[in-house]
């Protein structure tokens, strides 16, 4: 009787620190983390000191020969620059254009609907989706330069796709959604009597903008933009297929393709991954260390 | 400090999707008045609110101030503190500048904001809080800061829309003397709105019930108390006893005359009550009949009584300091009413209560006219 009655107290006492059975329900997840994130993970960063002997001959510094190679090779090296140009006004454009937008769809109308829909369609159609159709669309003999053409308002076809142009459409097409919807639901979570208050108090629409939306919206921008960076900053598809793969959209994901698929070198491949990894860290900790400057309490809203 | 004589609203009206939601209200506010609107929620009386501050389109009808309208002006040019039921504070200012915001919207002086907006919360009592973000304060406290942001603008008419609502009892009752505290000290006209009687009562001048949409009675508190016009302003103004009779005999005619009528549903064949006929009634009319618990008093089943009165089993008996608040079950109704010695629970008892204090009123409301349309 008192060994049941003290495995009884001990069960109790697990509960009382959270260890319960229900922490079973953790295993699934856990396994699948390892499997697929962990261990691949660590397995990569070990591939990146292994390098090729071709490697350690070009760039020396034993077994960090590819990182010295990273920095060292500015056909590589300069990829951060390139995708950077790319990312940073994308996922700044996104997320700029989408808040007029949402703060124009939070009022009821009619064809909200439809607009929302047509907004946020984009968002299903895949990265080599849209960058087929931008070709068909905006190529040299795509619809758009033929039309222009036809109507005189251009004596040779613009250049829209096959270089920079083309990656931000695409950037821009299958991101803005994304943020869009992103910056949609944090401005729901902000309490419609707090602009009303600000009206009674006799402020025009400009400063209630600036002096209570702007604020409480600013940490949702921040993670908007975190989340579009990201997404911009990986892109690959739309920089080979319209954009100028060895030029102006010579992006970091192209460089790990190359060294993975055209010279078979694995550990350069996953340093040019992890470095891209690297880079995206630096820009998400920057913005949330200026994200950690502005208020983020509540918004007085259903959050 | 109210920079006009009056503020009068003419036919005001207000559809949402093919339903008034608030038709044809005229009422005239006085400077330094404190106008209550009365009703429960879906009566009309925030969307009166609302379309007073600018925030909702008039549909009909037209706001004046002196006699120039102001119903086309946008909110934030017509100059009214506006207190709501969620308080609405700015969660990223602190409580120093959640109270300053309306001064700088109007460009005012850094150092005149700076004392104005210290008075501000010195008159609310919040200076150990000046410096903390609304969070950080309980819900009387934030509803006080958005007292104090209202009337640091000094506006010429301030509205209230349930600012006590989402508070408890006690605080409750502390925050309503502080609003008349403040409206006693300021003198800001006020329109305040409100499903609580007691917190219209004890605050108004002036008390507007309202019922879907349209005016049921405006008056003084004293007014509406003692006779209001309809048995739905008798039910908010305390009549908590509202029985359907029937009428039996009229002597006289019209508002005022006695009125004998008939409960339906008591034990032997129904009992009769002598009242006021507030409107007109005939005999065979459906009616609705009304007393105070407090007019009500509970005599032993076998003493005297004078006049008619309501046999009855007592069923609860509660306890309220001073007195017992007492539910006699009479039929199928239960019957409140008030004693100062408990009666026993079980025990048979009557209930009587002065002719003048049973007051009868037509079972209809629509056919109900205001008794004063404007002061």
């Amino acid at each position: 009787m008192t060994d049941g009655r003290a495995t009884a107290s001990l069960r109790h006492r697990l509960a009382e620190r959270g260890i319960d059975p229900t922490l079973l329900l953790l295993v699934p997840g856990l396994v699948v983390a390892v499997a697929l994130f962990v261990y691949p993970f660590s397995y990569g960063i070990g591939l990146t000191v292994q390098p090729t002997a071709a490697m350690q001959e070009q760039w020396g510094g034993g077994i960090l020969a590819n990182y010295v190679a990273f920095f060292r090779d500015p056909f590589v090296f300069d990829s951060i620059g390139l995708t950077m140009r790319l990312a940073l006004p994308a996922a700044l454009f996104n997320v700029l254009a989408s808040v007029p937008v949402a703060m124009v769809l939070r009022h009821r109308f009619r064809g909200k609907r439809l607009l929302t829909s047509l907004l946020v369609l984009p968002i299903t159609l895949g990265t080599v989706l849209t960058a087929q159709g931008l070709l068909i669309f905006a190529g040299r003999q795509g619809w758009l330069n033929r039309a222009l053409l036809e109507l005189g308002l251009i004596d040779e076809p613009l250049q829209l796709v096959n270089n920079y142009l083309g990656v931000m459409f695409s950037l821009v097409i299958t991101g803005f959604p994304f943020a869009f919807l992103l910056i949609s639901s944090y401005l729901s979570g902000i309490d419609p009597s707090l602009e009303r208050a600000a009206k009674t108090l006799g402020a025009g629409w400009w400063q209630r903008f600036r002096r209570i939306i702007l604020p409480l919206l600013a940490p949702g921008l921040a993670t908007t933009f975190i989340l579009t960076f990201v997404l911009a900053f990986s892109v690959f598809p739309s920089a080979r297929l319209v954009g100028d793969a060895m030029g102006s959209t010579r992006v970091m994901s192209l460089m790990a393709f190359r060294a993975f698929g055209e010279q078979n070198d694995y550990a350069m491949a996953s340093t040019i991954a992890l470095m891209m990894g690297a880079v995206e860290l630096l820009v998400v900790v920057a913005v949330l260390g200026l994200r950690s400057l502005l208020y983020r309490g509540t918004t007085g809203g259903k959050g | 400090m109210s920079d006009f004589e009056s503020l009068e609203l003419r036919g005001v009206g207000r559809r949402f999707g093919g339903v008034d939601a608030l038709a044809g209200l005229d009422l005239t506010i006085k400077a330094g008045e404190f106008v209550a609107l009365l009703g429960p929620s879906g009566c009309g009386k925030s969307t009166a609110l609302n379309c007073l501050a600018g925030l909702l389109p008039l549909t009909h009808g037209e706001i004046l101030i002196d006699g120039r309208r102001i119903d086309t002006l946008p909110p934030e040019r017509r100059g009214f503190g506006m207190v709501f039921q969620s308080y609405a504070l700015f969660p990223h200012l602190s409580v120093e500048k959640n109270v300053a915001f309306g001064l700088q919207m109007q460009g005012v002086a850094r150092a005149e904001i700076d004392r104005r907006v210290r008075q501000a919360i010195a008159l609310v009592k919040l200076e150990q809080h000046a410096k903390k973000l609304p969070g950080q304060l309980s819900g009387g406290q934030q509803q006080r800061v958005a007292i104090a942001r209202a009337v640091v603008l000094e506006p010429s008419l301030v509205l209230m829309d349930e600012p006590l609502s989402n508070l408890d009892a006690k605080l409750r009752l502390d925050m309503r003397t502080e609003i008349r505290r403040l409206h006693q000290s300021l003198g800001l006209t006020t329109i305040y709105v409100t499903h609580d009687q007691e917190e219209a009562l004890s605050l108004a001048d002036r008390l507007v019930v309202m019922r879907e949409g349209r005016v049921q009675q405006v008056g003084t508190p004293d007014e509406l108390y003692e006779s209001p016009a309809s048995w739905y302003v008798a039910d908010f103004m305390g009549y908590r006893n509202i029985l359907p009779a029937t009428v039996v005999s009229v002597s006289g005619g019209g508002s005022g005359a006695e009125a004998v009528v008939e409960l339906p549903g008591t034990a032997d064949g129904g009992v009769r009550l002598t009242g006021r006929a507030v409107g007109a009634l005939g005999a065979g009319d459906q009616v609705r009949v009304a007393v105070r618990p407090d007019d009500f008093s509970v005599v032993p089943a076998d003493g005297a009584a004078t006049g008619a009165a309501i046999p009855g089993t007592v069923a609860v008996v509660e306890y309220h300091g001073r007195e017992h608040a007492v539910s006699v079950q009479t039929g199928d109704v239960m019957l409140h009413a008030r004693s100062a010695t408990p009666p026993e629970v079980g025990g048979a008892v009557r209930l009587t209560a002065p002719v003048e204090r049973v007051l009868v009123f037509p079972e209809s409301l629509d056919a109900v006219v205001p008794l004063e349309v404007a002061a």
